[in-house]
């Protein structure tokens, strides 16, 4: 007997759906804790913002941020220039609405290139023990033992001072942190009873990886993501700070916190608004990282998932 | 004794990290780009004087060599070579920038941990009260500042306007050098003008520092204290009647401490490096602003001896941590099973 085409459709569909269930079920709920915690809604709001501002930026800037009007130098903030003028003239806004997505790109580059360096390094660790174990964590104990910053300002001086060289050398800088993030995690997952019960019913290393190991991963992960947006944020903007990250012209925000330091006493403006607008993005960061690590904390989950099945269902 | 073994394990590991470190840094000299030996030499320089700099620093030899050379010398004659910028023993300078930095970076450190850890605990004692909402938003703010643009701000108000602390370099008065590090040289020649002197440009500094650290040392203590007052212990402790005092003190604080203290070992070595950026903003004659000056000036061996130093003082301050995180928590005996 042939089936009708749309009732298999619509039964692959109920598989999926079906399948799909419990990943479905609990985003809802860790948004649901999310929206609950006022401190993590306003992070997500200054994230969204920042997000905003990366994007159009650019559109809703009222100046050429590269314009020189020498003339026009050190103007303080006033209704014509909400955040005044540095020391050509230019509009410290309009740079700092085009600067916003240098920093963006650079938390971005960084962490698609140092996260599946970590993840891979640091499962292999985890997963199978032994020499792999111990070459793969001598080996970043080596980067380890550097203080960070330094690191990252030898690469980027070692490959030309520039933005992207600088975000190249941070993500040198910050796979190991990722290696042993995921090392540890694996580790404790491959000795819960649930691992132990899969291997004895005769379990692949790959299957295990799949549907255990990398699943218990990904929260631990995601908190460490946006917490460490912000940290690779500052990180660049430390860098460019010191010199070995963007160069002038570009409106990157730890630069234009360096150029207008010569000038403090005279025009704070230049240094206290990028500064600003890199202290409120890490803010934001922050704030929506330990939201989500809230909203994934099982203890506290479970307290709000009645309150939220009181609420969906009644 | 066991201990004691444990304590020569870890060195003799800190052996083979080093070596990675020495190669990582030959490795990074060797890929840089520019000619090292021409940017020394200055740009009036004769190519046969460049081409001595270049037999002298080995420059011509692959990295191995380089590195042996440099093992060699270092082993022998304790010798990190000569800083190709400054002229001086790479050892000299570090031997007067160390003090400095060591200074900044141990007093930020107290500061941190007398003030961050204190408030994490009543943070959590008196959670969602008003004190708990203050202690979060000082917290945050420390940790999400950046540290080159809070320091900007300091040296703004405390010197620019308020004029209540001077805002650059170490004390210049004149007193016998003992060990480098000046409050403690002043105290030994009991000149207390020179002790206020370098006390004051200390202050901010180290305040900056010590308010970036402290934020993430509430946030790690609030966090574990948290946990600990939820325990069954804690609970049972309570439900026997135990004075609050008590249990706060014997029961959840000495468990309750052991999450920030292990930060502490990375923590300090992280100060280390972050002081690069203070010491350039306040004129700080230490190691952070030396390293900086020879990374762009390409000085080898001065990028060599500085990460040595660096790494060692990392290591040892992990190593320091590991060993007193085992005396406050039994369950963690190093050197060997309990049982």
């Amino acid at each position: 007997m042939r089936l009708p085409e749309g009732f298999l459709f619509t039964s692959r569909y109920r598989i999926l759906k079906r399948r799909l269930h419990p990943i479905t079920k609990e985003f809802g709920l860790t948004l649901y804790v999310l929206r609950k915690s006022t401190l993590a809604v306003i992070g997500a709001l200054l994230v969204g913002m920042f997000l905003f501002l990366a994007i159009f930026g650019s559109r809703v800037a009222p100046y050429d941020p590269y314009e020189v009007k020498i003339k026009e130098r050190f103007i303080p903030p006033s209704k014509a220039h909400w955040f005044g003028t540095d020391k050509m003239g230019r509009d410290v806004l309009s740079r700092m609405l085009f600067g916003a997505r240098y920093s963006i790109r650079a938390g971005l580059i960084v962490l698609v290139i140092a996260v599946p360096i970590g993840v891979l390094l640091g499962g292999i660790a985890g997963l199978f023990g032994g020499w792999r174990d111990e070459v793969i964590m001598r080996f970043t104990d080596v980067f380890l033992a550097f203080p960070s910053l330094i690191l990252a300002m030898s690469f980027s001086a070692a490959l030309g001072p520039s933005l992207f060289n600088a975000m190249i050398a941070l993500s040198i800088v910050w796979w190991p942190m990722y290696t042993r993030l995921i090392r540890g995690q694996a580790l404790s997952v491959r000795e819960t009873d649930y691992v132990e019960a899969a291997r004895s019913r005769g379990a692949g290393n790959w299957y295990l990886v799949r549907r255990h190991i990398l699943p218990n991963c990904l929260s631990p992960i995601l908190v460490t993501l946006t917490l460490d947006m912000g940290w690779i944020i500052t990180a660049t903007a430390a860098l460019s700070f010191l010199g070995f990250g963007a160069q002038p012209p570009l409106p990157e925000w730890g630069r234009m916190v360096s150029d207008g330091r010569i000038y403090l006493m005279q025009a704070w403006w230049v240094s206290v608004f990028p500064g600003l607008g890199i202290a409120m993005t890490v803010l934001g960061f922050n704030l929506l990282g330990d939201g989500i690590r809230d909203a994934l904390d099982p203890k506290l989950r479970r307290i709000t998932e009645v309150k939220w099945k009181q609420r969906t269902f009644s | 004794m066991k201990l004691r073994n444990y304590i020569l394990r870890r060195l003799l590991l800190l052996i083979p990290v080093i070596l990675g470190v020495l190669v990582l840094v030959f490795i990074i000299s060797y890929v840089i780009p520019a000619d090292p030996a021409r940017a020394w030499a200055g740009p009036k320089a004769r190519p046969e004087q460049v081409e001595a700099l270049r037999e002298r620093y080995h420059l011509n030899d692959p990295v191995y060599l380089q590195i042996y050379y440099y093992l060699k010398s270092l082993i022998l004659h304790f010798d990190l070579g000569v800083s190709a910028t400054s002229g001086r023993p790479v050892l000299t300078d570090l031997k007067a920038f160390f003090p400095a930095t060591f200074e900044l970076a141990f007093f930020a450190f107290v500061l941190a941990i007398v003030i961050g850890i204190p408030l994490g605990v009543v943070s959590a004692l008196r959670r969602n009260k008003p004190t708990d909402h203050f202690s979060r938003v000082v917290a945050l703010t420390g940790v999400s500042t950046p540290l080159f643009w809070s320091a900007l701000l300091m040296q703004f108000f405390f010197y620019y306007k308020l004029r209540w602390v001077p805002a650059f370099g170490r004390s210049v008065v004149e007193i016998n050098r003992y060990t480098g590090f000046i409050l403690l040289d002043s105290v030994l020649n009991w000149n207390w003008s020179a002790f206020g002197d370098a006390a004051t440009r200390l202050i901010l500094p180290a305040v900056t520092l010590a308010f970036y650290t402290m934020g993430y040392l509430v946030r790690i203590t609030r966090g574990s204290m948290l946990e600990v007052l939820e325990s069954e212990y804690v609970v049972t402790a309570k439900a026997k009647g135990l004075p609050a005092r008590i249990v706060i003190y014997r029961h959840a604080l000495k468990n309750a401490i052991i999450p920030p203290i292990t930060v502490l070992g990375v923590t300090f070595g992280w100060l280390l490096g972050g002081t690069v950026l203070l010491e350039t903003i306040f004129s700080w004659p230490g190691m952070g602003r030396y390293a900086a000056g020879s990374i762009v000036q390409v000085d080898l061996p001065a990028m060599v001896g500085f990460t040595l130093v660096a790494a060692t003082v990392m290591i040892l301050s992990n190593l320091v941590v590991d060993i007193f995180y085992s005396i406050i928590d039994p369950r963690v005996r190093v050197g060997g099973k309990t049982r």
